[in-house]
């Protein structure tokens, strides 16, 4: 009798397909960090005395902080000073201004990724930021958002560009104190994006980014910071793969949203980088702070993310409810297969009156893996009529994996309404065979299983985004039953 | 069409089917029919390929192949469709996507190409009109929220649109007003055909009132204790089980 754990346990096995390194040379920090890297990298950016001076309180602000612990994750110590603070492909110096100029190798990278890059700008009609290691290597479709008065730009030209809009929200949403990680962020950050939609545009089209880690023990760290001025609109897309390393990588990003007066920000996401091995030996940390304010009246940020990647998740998008009637969301898938581990979930933190929110978080684990939803719903006593609606469901795949779900409330005022509903779900074998006895093969049977469960999530992304999550997912647990 | 001989069957270590036999041939309708526990839904199981069930001898011919050697999905892929008694839940995923995904990995499997949208949704709501079935069930989540007779006739759609060869109908009748029964009852009659076979499993004589058997067999301790006409059905509606289990104790 082949019980339905052994099935189960096979199902879950899939050898990573983005595991290839490109054979660039970058030109990277020796390991070790302390003020005089902080001074190298900012000069590297040809960066002005005040960011400079913003890093280095960052960096010694860092150092009196402790490494979070309370997260539902086991890894060993990071040893900070073991990891390189800066790579950029060679090419930094000589930027290409069109595709034909871009290292034909990158492009290649891009093409075993299936992004063809010129192709999916083209024929997807989406700006695409490249940030390939940690400098931006091309930018497409700049004109047509110019005309429309759009900034999307590396956050590196952001700086010399527009340093007053980036000295203005910089830290604004998250302060360079704000936990250990934003902290390590804001000292060492190479480079990222910036967007500002100027008062009342619609943002012509859909912005993406694809990051790429790519330089071995090189930690990445990411800035990238959206600003939606008054009665505008973006949405913002952003997904990365990374190749097969034996070594933990380190990536602690942070990204702040702005949202003004009748400001809209939809932040989707598809994170796809290195899980580690079925042993669980390499594969991403990432540690992420991801926050944003509603800070007008009738804003609304919205956050999606597909989570199927990284050794180690840590990541909560939050929202600040600041303006009257600020609407804040939150969708969230997240698998974690063989040993990977999560702690992922949002913070919604209820500030202005008749706020409200939603969240929902669809969990899954197989193989070995532990996941953790952690959530705070937070109304402030001056938040009158604030609503909040937590849907968070998990699903096993498999006996030896583990969901935990840690809902936090905290209610000051009265009048607020808020619900939670928590499910946890197998697929069962039943399920299973029902499919298989309607013709369907088991791995069909459970992709359209963990697509079913994932659907409300999946609806929330753009069209084509929901493609490539549904066609990540099924990759992620490929070999998860059979 | 199928053939099943001296059939022997054990689930979590019991011994449930012991040295059944049944052979059913194209175009003809069975009835098999015993108390509880007898192995009726083991016999409809195993046929199907469940991993729960351990084929400890026999053998069981479908077309010719052998059958205990396919996977489950390649038994439905050759025309064996099971309907279930207790049809699952599946939440979140669209009835019809299910049931499209099973018409085109039967087509697959028959070298056919996918089924047109179009033509899948007229097909569909035909036969849902025909069992009396609202058209909305087809975006809900397969079976999820679902009554007991609206699952029933859920597996009587899906029966009907991928038009097996041989249907094994696990206790459809069970929990169904006479409505449904009747509904269902009709959808089974339509798609009678020489090509095709029908095995009823089945508690009670009333689903039998519907359709009309040509066969009906009687399961006890997992054989085949007595074989006959619909007259059969008839007999042991008015002596009860315990005359079959005192024939097979006999």
């Amino acid at each position: 009798m082949a019980t339905e754990t052994e099935q189960l346990e096979s199902l879950v096995n899939r050898r990573y397909e983005h595991g290839f390194v490109t054979d660039i040379a970058t030109e990277s920090l020796p390991p070790g960090l302390d003020e005089d890297v902080v001074r190298a990298i900012s000069a590297r950016k040809n960066e002005p005395e005040w960011l400079l001076e913003w890093r280095l309180q960052a960096y010694r602000q860092w150092l009196e902080m402790e490494e979070p612990e309370w997260a539902h994750v086991h890894y060993p110590k990071i040893d900070y000073n073991a990891i390189s603070y800066f790579a950029a492909p060679k090419s930094d110096e000589d930027r290409p201004k069109s595709l034909d100029e871009v290292d034909p190798k990158l492009l290649e990278t891009y093409d075993k990724l299936g992004i063809p890059l010129h192709e999916r700008a083209r024929l997807a009609g989406v700006a695409v930021d490249a940030v390939f290691d940690s400098v931006s290597v091309a930018t497409t479709f700049k004109e047509k958002l110019s005309e429309a008065g759009v900034i999307f730009c590396s956050f590196s030209e952001a700086v010399v560009e527009h340093p007053e809009l980036v000295k203005k929200y910089l830290g604004s949403v998250v302060p360079r104190r704000d936990n250990f990680f934003a902290a390590l962020n804001s000292a060492v950050f190479s480079d990222g994006s910036f967007v500002y939609i100027p008062k009342g545009v619609r943002c012509p089209m859909e912005l993406s980014t694809y990051f790429r880690i790519n330089a071995a023990n090189t930690g990445q760290f990411e800035r990238t910071l959206v600003v939606a001025d008054e009665g505008s609109y973006v949405s913002y897309l952003e997904g990365c793969t990374a190749p097969m390393r034996d070594e933990n990588q380190l990536h602690a990003a942070v990204v702040e949203l702005v949202a003004m007066e009748d400001a809209e920000i939809k932040y989707s996401t598809v994170q796809n980088w290195y899980p580690g091995d079925e042993e669980g030996k390499g594969g991403i940390y990432n540690f992420v702070t991801k926050r944003g304010d509603c800070r007008g009246a009738n804003s609304k940020i919205s956050w999606t993310q597909v989570e199927t990647g990284s050794a180690i998740t840590w990541k909560y998008p939050s929202c600040l409810l600041r303006g009257a009637n600020s609407v804040g969301e939150f969708y969230s898938v997240a698998v974690t297969n063989n040993l990977q581990q999560a702690d992922t979930g949002t913070k919604m933190i209820h500030i202005g009156p008749n706020t409200s929110s939603t969240i929902v978080s669809k969990g899954i684990s197989a193989g070995r893996a532990q996941q953790a939803y952690r959530g705070l719903v937070k109304v402030m006593p001056q938040a009158k009529g604030a609503r909040n609606h937590t849907q968070c469901d998990s699903l096993l795949i498999g006996k030896d994996c583990g969901a935990h779900t840690f809902p936090y409330m905290e209610i000051r005022n009265p009048s607020a309404k808020v619900e939670h509903e928590a499910t946890t779900s197998k697929i069962s074998a039943n399920q299973l065979f029902y499919c298989r006895q309607r013709g369907i093969s088991e791995e069909d049977a459970v992709n359209m299983i963990v697509n079913g469960f994932c659907k409300e999530v999946f609806k929330e992304l753009p069209m084509e985004f929901a493609v490539e999550a549904q066609a990540l997912l099924n990759v992620s647990l490929e070999g998860a039953v059979g | 069409m199928l053939d099943i001989k001296d059939l022997k069957a054990r689930v979590a270590g019991n011994d449930i089917l012991n040295g059944l036999s049944l052979s059913v041939q194209a175009g003809e309708v069975h009835a098999i029919m015993g108390p509880n526990g007898s192995g009726k839904s083991t016999l409809a199981q195993v046929v199907a390929g469940h991993d729960d069930y351990e084929v400890t001898g026999g053998s069981v011919t479908f077309k010719d192949k052998d059958l205990l050697e396919l996977e489950p999905e390649d038994r439905a892929r050759e025309g064996i469709f099971l309907g279930f008694q207790y049809p699952v839940e599946i939440p979140g995923v669209n009835n019809a996507y299910l049931l499209k995904a099973a018409m085109n990995a039967r087509r697959e499997h028959r070298g056919e190409g996918e089924i047109d949208s179009f033509e899948f949704l007229k097909l569909a709501r035909e036969k849902m009109a025909a069992l009396g079935m609202d058209p909305k069930f087809l975006n809900r989540g397969v079976n999820e929220g679902f009554s007991g007779g609206e699952k029933k006739r859920n597996e009587i759609l899906q029966m009907a649109m991928l038009e097996p060869e041989l249907a094994i109908l696990d206790e459809t009748d069970s929990g169904l007003d006479i409505d449904a029964l009747k509904a269902v009852a009709a959808g089974v009659n339509a798609l009678r055909s020489p090509e095709r076979a029908i095995v009823l499993v089945t508690h009670y004589q009333r689903l039998l009132d519907y359709i009309e058997p040509d066969f009906v067999h009687v399961l006890s301790q997992g054989r085949i204790v007595r074989s006959g006409d619909k007259t059969l059905a008839l007999e042991l509606e008015e002596k009860g089980y315990d005359w079959v289990r005192e024939a097979a104790n006999a």
